[in-house]
Order: structure tokens, then sequence, then C-alpha cells
């Protein structure tokens, strides 16, 4: 790998782009922690609503690209938007884990439930497990343009799936009013929540964004590597 | 006897590849491949293992899509699947493209159906006769010795009356008076006007019949020439890459 | 006839026509289908929930495992034998070839729902009579909807080493808003509910159905097609 390989400069701003992030965690903590009033009815666990909201969203955000970038990739045939899509489902993935863990250590001491069904976390569970369905498909393909056709399938059916699940849960909610409203979020947030919240919002989606440019930079050097070794 | 006439000029190519370039993932596997096929010409394509014989053909059939270049069949583009070009093509390959659980008859009238035939039991039925196996059509495919198992093949593939008939190793697997068989069937459609390209690993087995030639290497041609003469003076140019 | 309908049935022909002188997957699913009856009635405890209050999960669940076994043979038996090749081959739209294959599975699933049907009624001893027709009704438009996704991965499934696992973890997110207003409408005609409780679902599985039989349709040639 030479200082002007493509993919080495790609790999060096996701990096630097997700340290960045990862120091913007650092002042949300502290925001979070020391700047941010305590919520009345929960208590302290409340403040991991900082970290939960923001990683729902970007799950969302990354199945949503999953998707755009498979239409795109069966209308372009651009090999480099099946990279992108990949790298996107594996830190969405990550996000919708972190979600995931997040909720039932927040409901816990809170409403004293693991889980709850409320919209939120049963969109992100069934978008977790869309993730996996798609990284399971891509790991068991070896033919490099199936794998791309069959992952960008898989990521349009799944992103037209979304709005169904919503409206799922939406029809059983209507006509299954829950007895005590589960609503993570209150429906509005003082100015110093709301604050810490969207800055949270925003340093995520950096991270996002730097975790999505590294992974494509490893994937493009993964690719150069294996062609080499083919050659050879 | 069914012949296989209808193009204008008897001379034009009933296929034609222009620049046909194939990858698999970043790996070429076929470098701006040419070809072109008269009525009633045989193409014997050799090759070393990997060298994009199979994939040449896949192209040819329309069973894959190519990178860059174009197919032509009897002057029409196999993009967009054509379906008067699609028509054209048939298919030997060395696996039997039947279905085990219908019998020979009901394989064939669904073929007949596919190509869209007016009377397919009726075609089914000649198509098997003409090949004897007439008293076999209610079999399974399963039941067949693997000489006549290919002879349903052959019968499936000729069914629509294609120009252009595409070979894959057909001799795989065949004993002595199968292989005889197949080669004095393909010399009759021959010398009706049926255009053939035949893969093979064993040139030996279609030398004969073969009025042209080639020989691909790392999807590259390196040898295309009439067929003239003994298989043992074209041999030795090539022994690095092909057996006999 | 219109020549893609045409292809369709003879592709649905053929399929159904191998099924029936194999019978293999058919009786697996509905066999499955049984077992899965069967363990349901012994794992409930009958003081603690009455059968109507489980039953239309049970059926669902039941239906839901059993399509999964019968879908996979529809693309199985293309493998065999290179007999793909020979449809892609053919001058066959691949419109016609997915909705052949729709069909030719909506035939397996649906048959082997109406022979379990009867298996629920003996087990759980719940009265069908006044709710059937809705019943029917329910199962062909949330069976369409699964159906076709189904379909779709069966044919991508079947290219990977583990189909049998990768089929489930493909569909299964894709099974859950058929099923749930299935169970839904379900539970509400047992219990004899008015219409306008159950349109907001049907409404939703209509929907499903006419979103994802085109958007399957429209993506089956990538899926067929290298």
């Amino acid at each position: 790998m030479t200082t002007t390989d493509p993919s080495a400069r790609i790999i060096a701003r996701g990096l630097r782009t997700s340290v960045a992030a990862l120091a913007g965690l650092a002042v949300v903590y502290v925001l979070a922690i020391g700047f941010t009033p305590v919520e009345a009815r929960q208590g302290v666990a409340q403040k991991i609503f900082y970290l939960h909201v923001p990683s729902a969203w970007c799950a969302l955000l990354a199945f949503s690209l999953v998707g755009i970038g498979s239409a795109l990739y069966l209308w372009l045939q651009d090999p480099r938007l099946d990279r992108f899509a990949a790298a996107s489902a594996e830190v969405g993935v990550a996000f919708a884990a972190v979600m995931l863990t997040t909720g039932p250590i927040w409901a816990k001491p809170i409403w004293g439930t693991w889980w709850t069904w409320d919209a939120r976390l049963t969109l992100t569970l069934f978008l977790f497990f869309l993730f996996v369905g798609y990284l399971a498909l891509r790991a068991s393909l070896h033919d490099p343009a199936e794998r791309a056709r069959f992952s960008a399938v898989v990521g349009i059916l799944g992103m037209l799936l979304v709005p169904f699940i919503h409206l799922s849960v939406y029809l059983f909610r209507t006509l299954h009013p829950q007895p005590i409203v589960l609503k993570p979020s209150a429906p509005s947030l003082p100015p110093e929540m709301l604050r810490t919240l969207l800055v949270s919002t925003a340093v995520f989606t950096l991270l996002y964004i730097g975790l999505v440019t590294l992974r494509y930079g490893l994937a493009m050097a993964e690719e150069a590597r294996e062609e080499a070794g083919d050659a050879a | 006897m069914p012949s296989y006439d209808g193009a204008a000029d008897p001379a034009a190519p009933v296929l034609e590849a222009r620049g046909l370039r194939r990858s698999f993932g970043r790996v070429r596997v076929l470098h701006d491949i040419d070809l072109t096929l008269a009525a009633g010409e045989a193409l014997a394509v050799a090759g070393p293992n990997g060298a994009g014989k199979s994939t040449l053909l896949r192209l040819l059939a329309g069973l894959l899509r190519p990178a860059a270049g174009e197919v032509r069949v009897l002057g029409r583009s196999l993009r967009g699947g054509d379906a008067a070009a699609r028509r054209a093509i048939g298919l030997l390959s060395h696996q039997s493209l039947l279905y085990d659980d219908l019998t020979l008859a009901e394989n064939l009238t669904f073929a007949a159906k596919l190509y869209g035939l007016s009377h397919p039991a009726a075609a089914a039925r000649a198509a098997l006769e003409a090949a004897g196996l007439g008293d076999r059509s209610g079999a399974l495919p399963s039941r067949l010795s693997r000489g006549l198992l290919q002879r349903a093949a052959i019968a499936r593939a000729l069914l629509h009356r294609p120009r252009v008939l595409l070979l894959d190793e057909p001799f795989t697997a065949l004993d002595a008076a199968a292989a005889a068989r197949l080669r004095e069937m393909l010399r009759e459609r021959l010398t009706e006007g049926l255009g053939m390209v035949i893969v093979t690993h064993h040139l030996a087995e279609v030398w004969e019949i073969a009025t042209r030639v080639a020989v691909m290497v790392d999807g590259r041609w390196v040898a295309d020439q009439p067929r003239t003469g003994a298989l043992e003076a074209f041999l030795p140019r090539y022994r690095t890459w092909i057996d006999a | 006839m219109p020549e893609t309908l045409r292809l369709a049935l003879a592709i649905a022909g053929k399929d159904i026509r191998a099924e029936l002188r194999s019978r293999t997957a058919l009786l697996s699913a509905i066999v499955f289908a049984a077992l899965v009856l069967v363990v349901f009635n012994f794992a409930r405890d009958p003081t603690a929930l009455s059968a109507v209050d489980l039953a239309p999960s049970v059926l669902w669940v039941t239906f839901a495992l059993a399509a999964m076994v019968a879908l996979n043979r529809a693309f199985t038996i293309e493998r065999e034998h290179g007999a793909l090749d020979g449809l892609l081959l053919a001058p066959l739209p691949r419109s016609a070839l997915f909705a052949g294959k729709l069909l030719a599975n909506l035939a397996f699933v649906g048959t082997v729902e109406a022979l379990t049907l009867p298996l629920f009624v003996l087990f759980f001893n719940v009265d069908l009579r006044a709710a059937l027709p809705g019943i029917i009704g329910v199962t062909v438009l949330a069976t369409v909807g699964f159906v076709s996704v189904g379909t779709i991965f069966s044919a991508m499934a079947v290219r990977t080493r583990f189909a049998e696992l990768m089929l489930p973890v493909l569909l299964l997110p894709f099974m859950v808003p058929p099923l749930i207003g299935a169970v839904q409408v379900t539970a509400r005609l047992l219990a004899g509910r008015p219409m306008s409780e159950m349109l907001g679902w049907l409404r939703l599985l209509a929907l499903y159905d006419v979103v994802f039989v085109t958007l399957c349709t429209m993506v089956f040639p990538a899926v067929v097609d290298e």
C-alpha cells in the first residue's frame, strides 16, 4: 500500500472522524451528567436516554441508507454502492445492538420490566433482525456480483418492510391501549434536555459517518489485497 | 428431415460476439472476445481449466450478461432477452436439464410449452421418437443410463429447432458407443445447417466433426483456425495448454 | 391468453405435477404441522388459558413454520441437473417465472393449510363453522403476502450452503406483519366480533400483498439473472 493509495486515505479520514466523534461523546457524557437537569419521575437512570435515542436514530439512518444504496446499486450496478451498503449495515447493526441493550437497562429500574413493546424498541428490534439477515446472507455468498445483487434485493425489501412494521405496531396499540404509557421520551422536553439530546444525536451521526467511512476504506483495502493475491 | 434454413444470406453468421468481457469480482475472466459462427459450422473450443470457456458458452447462451460487448443470434442482440434470439439457441450441457420427477414425455412437453410450440405434447412425442426413445417416454430420468439420458437431453435441446447449438463438454462420461452416436447425430445436424460451438477438454472427441478449432487461455484466444489435417499435427504447438 | 400467463401456468403446472409424483415436501410439511399442533397442545396448561384465546396464535405459528418447510422446494428442484438453466435459456419473461413459482408455492402452502385446519379443530376443539369463510379469506390474504417474499428468498437461499437456515433468518421479519394481522383477524372472527373491528388489519394485509407481490416481481430478475 503506497501513501497515495485511495483506500488508505479513506481509512485515515474515517479514523479521524470516528476519533473526533468519540471525543464528542465524552463531551456529551459531561453535558448529560453535569449540565442537564435530572428528570423528576425517572431519576438519574433517565440519562441513558441520551444514548438510547440517538442510537435508535443512527440504526434507522443506517438502514435507510442500506435501502437507498441497494436500490441505486440495482439501477446503476456500481460496486461502490454495494460496498457502502455493506459498511452501513455493519455499523447499523452495532448501533441497533447498543439501542437494544440500553433499552432494557433503562426500563428495568424505572418500569420494572426488561422489555416494552413500544414503537421505537420494536422497530429497532426488527431493524436488528433485518441487519443480521442481510449480513448473514452476505457472509454465505462468495461470488461478489451475486452477493451484491442479493444483498441489494434484501435491502430494498427490508426498506419497504419498515413502514409495515410501524403500521402494525400502531394498529396494535390503538386497538390495545397500554395501561401505562411507556414513552421513553417525554412529549415536550425542557430546553437543556433538548439541547443535550440534539448534541448527542449530532455526535452519534458523526460517529456513524466516521465508522462507515472507516469500514468502507477497509473493504476497499481488503478487495485490493485479494485481487493482488489472486493475480500472484 | 428438418432443415435449418431461414436466413436470407446463407453466408451470414448465425452467431456473432463482439468485445465480450466478463469478470468474477475484480478478476477479468474474458478479455474482449470476438467470435463468428456460420451456418453448418462447428467450432471446437479447447483450453486449460479456468480459461473462460464455460463462461464464454454461458454468455453466448444468454445465461450470463457481459460486462461489455454483445452477442447476436441471427443478427438479433441477446440483450434484453429478445425472444426470437433465445428461440434460436439450444444448449447441450453435461447436465441433462431434466426434472427427476417428470417422465421424459412430460419433461419435453414442458420444454415445448416454454418455447411456445403449438402442439407441445405432439412435438415432444415426435422428438422422443426421433431420438429412439419412443418406448421410454414414460420413464423417469433417474432410471436411464447416462447414454440414454444424453439422448433425451439432445432431444430437449433440439426440440424447438434452434439455429445454434451450444455444447458444454457433451462427451463427459459417455462410453465409446454413445460418443460415436453423438458424433453421428451432430454430423447430421451440421449438414442441415445447424451451427455449433463445442467446448471441450478433449479435442480428440470432437476433432472429426469440427470445422474450426480455437484455443482459449486466460480469457483470450491463442488460436482460431480451420480444422485441417490431423490432431497430432495441431497439438504440439499448444501442448502446454491442451491435452487430447 | 397472454403469453406471460400461459407460461406462468405451465411452470406452476410443472411444479405441481412434479410434487404430486414425489409428494415428499408436501408430506413433510403436513407431518411437521401436525407435530407442531401436538406440541402446542401438550405444552399449554388447559386450566390457565382457554383454547379460544390461544387458538389464533397457535394456528398461525403452525402455518408459518409449515410454510417455511414447503417453500424451499420451489428452487431446490431447479438445481438438479441444471434445470434452472433450461428455464433461463428459453424465451421466458422473468415475471412469468416468478408468477409460476409463486402460484405453485401458493398451491403447496394452501394445501398444507387446508389439511392443517381440520387437525387444528380436532386438537383444540374450536368451533369454526360460523367463522370459516372469514378464516379462509384472511388465510388467503396473509398467505399471498409471505409466500411472495418467501419465493424470492428461497430463490436466493438455495444458492447458499445453508439454505434451510438462511430462509427463516431472512423471511421471519417479513412474516410478522401478515402474521400479526392474520392472528388479530382470526381472533376476532372466532369471537364473533363485527367486521368493523377487523377492517384496519384487513387493509394492512391487502396493502402488504399489493406492495410485496409487485416489488418481488420487480426484483426477481436480479435474483435469477447473472
